[in-house]
């Protein structure tokens, strides 16, 4: 069983910067956790804390059965690609899968088979000869992902081992990543920032903030019930609307029915409107909107349009191609089961 | 498109090119052309006539064991100077590295030595070694070992040794650290989550990254040694005892200016110029090509 377990894992810098606090998060055998946040939420820290890249501060990580927090990376069985690949620059291609195997005195034959084994899924065999400076970006992708699978590690470590990718070759390389991942079963945390990938990759999404956890589960789960505001921003491109509701309530939106009191943020994706005439309704929600500018990307059109004509900017998502025009005023309507509520100050989800 | 500087007139780039080829001339080419041209001339010993010979100064030269003697303290000499002083060197950088919070403060004293004059240098050793009051010596002595670099041609050896190593680790011990920050965490970061102690981490992957600055101090080293511990030479051993520490340097000073025999000591310097040209090609043809990875 290689699972991996982090148990209140917290992380002070020599300076003081508290760049993890309290993570616990649980991911079975064979599972694929992503953990995904702004720029300097700790997610590259949290990952290399599992490396033992970096010292533990509190709390304790176990795999398997093994607490690792005084372990040397050696021993801990895992396997890492980095965001620079960190491909050693004076070994061949073969060499540098071999080179982790060498170390730990596999045998000869055993290493050749593994190599090639591997070259031929990741479809390097014919670049094994060849140093890392005569490769190109994807391909020494391909060769710091082959020199983690050679080892057949408990766990793999990924910190955005995309991001210097192209866009056609990162989402290329995310489904085979997803692929491999499947086919050897091996336990695997991978950080980015792009929430595409965390979505597509995660069967566990952890999302963090400030260094600590805002919310995890299935990407699913996030996506169709975020527990904050900030979850909610993140997840989903464009992002789920946030609109402050004032006490009075807001000019050219009406809400059937509010639950609980005191000050509230209404959230509603933009895939969950729909357009109709002025005037027609009521429903669970009808927002009276001036569409100010259109992006259309051909399977679908983003409106921008002010609440009221002039109150704060919603996005609504339609399908295909959209006849309206900018100026446009417009009824923007939604179901019930659609709308989701947070405090206003806490940005906590109201239960509902 | 590449933004170049140009200038109007043919002669101004000429006029600033030429204090660095004045100092060039008078400094270098001069000098070596008189001492080829010296080098073909006998002088006899009141130096009241010369005489133009070709190159038997030369074969004179070879025919004297001496100057193979010498030949031969010089490669002792530089190899071992260079060997320790490398060594020790990478050993303090990669030291300094691990640690390089506090490597200000040790390197600033590890970059002094470099700014001693081999004279200076040497007279400081001589004192330490000094037989009958040297600080060292007399350590030494309680040891129970009999230390007498003014009698023993060993011990003048390594001390000349240790003097010129010492003045040349910090000039090392720069380019190392230089060369080891420059090597990327996340490569050694990487070995080391493939399973590589830290010392298997060090011979596979520092080492081997770190052979362009080696091999690039291994013939600034040669040279500094060939050349320039002229000065450590004459103010501890002045190339004795029995021209146990006379490298080849040391022998054109010695003959040339002490003996008389300028025609021979221009020789030799011709002979030591080719060698430092050579080994300054060889530096070129190599740094450019085949120590990259
Ligand atoms: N070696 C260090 N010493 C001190 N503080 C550090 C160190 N490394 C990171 N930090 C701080 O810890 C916090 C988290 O950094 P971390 O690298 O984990 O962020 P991240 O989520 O990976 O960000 P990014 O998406 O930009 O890579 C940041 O505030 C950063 O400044
Ligand atoms: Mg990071």
């Amino acid at each position: 069983m290689n699972n991996v377990q982090l148990r209140q894992v917290g992380k002070v810098y020599a300076g003081g910067v508290e760049a993890v606090r309290a993570i616990s998060i649980d991911i079975p055998d064979g599972k694929f956790c992503v953990l995904v946040g702004p720029s300097g939420c700790g997610k590259s820290t949290l990952l290399r804390m599992v490396a033992g890249l970096e010292t533990i501060s509190s709390g304790e990580i176990v795999i398997g059965d093994r607490r690792v927090n005084d372990l040397d990376p050696s021993e801990r069985d895992i396997a890492m690609v980095f965001q620079n690949y960190a491909l050693y620059p004076h070994m061949s291609v073969y060499d540098n899968m071999a080179y982790g195997l060498r170390n730990r005195r596999t045998p000869k034959a055993e290493i050749e088979e593994r190599v090639q084994e591997a070259a031929r899924i990741l479809e390097i065999g014919h670049l094994l000869d060849r140093k890392p400076r005569a490769l190109s970006g994807g391909q020494r992708q391909r060769v710091a992902m082959g020199r983690a699978i050679v080892r057949k590690p408990r766990v793999f470590l990924f910190d955005e081992p995309l991001s210097n990718l192209d866009a056609k070759l990162r989402i290329q390389m995310r489904v085979e990543i997803k692929k491999l991942q499947r086919a050897l079963g091996i336990t695997s945390i991978y950080v980015t920032h792009d929430q595409l990938e965390a979505m597509t990759l995660a069967d566990i999404l952890v999302v963090m903030n400030k260094g600590k956890v805002e919310q995890m589960g299935p990407p699913l789960t996030l996506y169709e019930r975020p527990a904050t505001t900030f979850v909610a921003g993140f997840i989903g491109a464009p992002p789920m609307n946030l609109v402050p509701l004032p006490e009075g309530g807001l000019p050219g939106l009406k809400l059937a029915k509010v639950p609980g009191s005191g000050r509230l943020t209404l959230g509603i994706r933009p895939e969950h409107f729909e357009l109709t005439a002025p005037g027609t309704g009521p429903h669970a929600l009808d927002i009276d909107v001036t569409v100010s500018a259109i992006e259309a990307v051909g399977s679908e059109t983003f409106l921008y349009c002010a609440v009221g004509g002039n109150g704060p900017e919603i996005i609504v998502r339609v399908a295909g191609k959209s006849e309206i025009e900018a100026g446009a005023t417009l009824r923007a309507v939604a179901e019930a089961k659609n709308l989701h509520f947070f405090d206003d100050e806490t940005g906590v989800r109201i239960a509902d | 498109m590449e933004k170049r500087v140009t200038f109007d007139g043919k002669l101004l780039p000429y006029a600033l090119l030429l204090p660095q080829l004045l100092v060039t001339i008078i400094f270098f080419y001069w000098p070596a052309i008189q001492a080829v041209y010296q080098s073909f001339l006998i002088q006899d010993a009141f130096g009241l006539s010369t005489q133009f010979v070709w190159f038997e100064n030369y074969t004179l030269l070879f025919s004297k064991p001496e100057y193979f003697h010498s030949l031969l303290t010089t490669l002792v000499f530089s190899s071992v100077v260079a060997f320790l002083s490398l060594s020790i060197s990478l050993l303090l950088a990669v030291q300094a590295d691990k640690h390089i919070k506090f490597a200000s403060g040790y390197k600033t004293l590890l970059i002094w030595p470099y700014a001693v004059a081999p004279a200076v240098a040497g007279v400081l050793w001589l004192f330490m070694f000094q037989p009958s009051l040297g600080l060292v010596s007399q350590a030494i002595r309680t040891l129970g070992f009999e230390w007498n670099p003014l009698l023993d041609g060993n011990h003048a050896m390594a001390l000349v040794v240790m003097a010129a190593t010492w003045k040349q680790i910090s000039y090392n011990f720069l380019f190392f650290l230089a060369g080891l920050q420059s090597i990327p965490k996340s490569v050694i970061e990487a070995s080391a989550i493939d399973g590589a102690s830290p010392l298997r981490r060090f011979w596979t992957i520092t080492f081997p990254l770190l052979s362009p600055t080696t091999f690039y101090l291994l013939v600034v080293n040669i040279v500094y040694v060939f050349f320039d511990t002229f000065g450590i030479i004459d103010a501890t051993t002045g190339g004795g005892p029995a021209k146990a520490t006379e490298t080849l340097v040391y022998k054109v000073f010695h003959d040339g200016r002490l003996g008389g025999d300028l025609g021979g000591s221009a020789a030799q310097s011709v002979i030591l110029m080719v060698m430092v040209i050579g080994l300054t090609a060889i530096q070129f043809r190599f740094v450019e090509k085949k120590v990259q990875y």
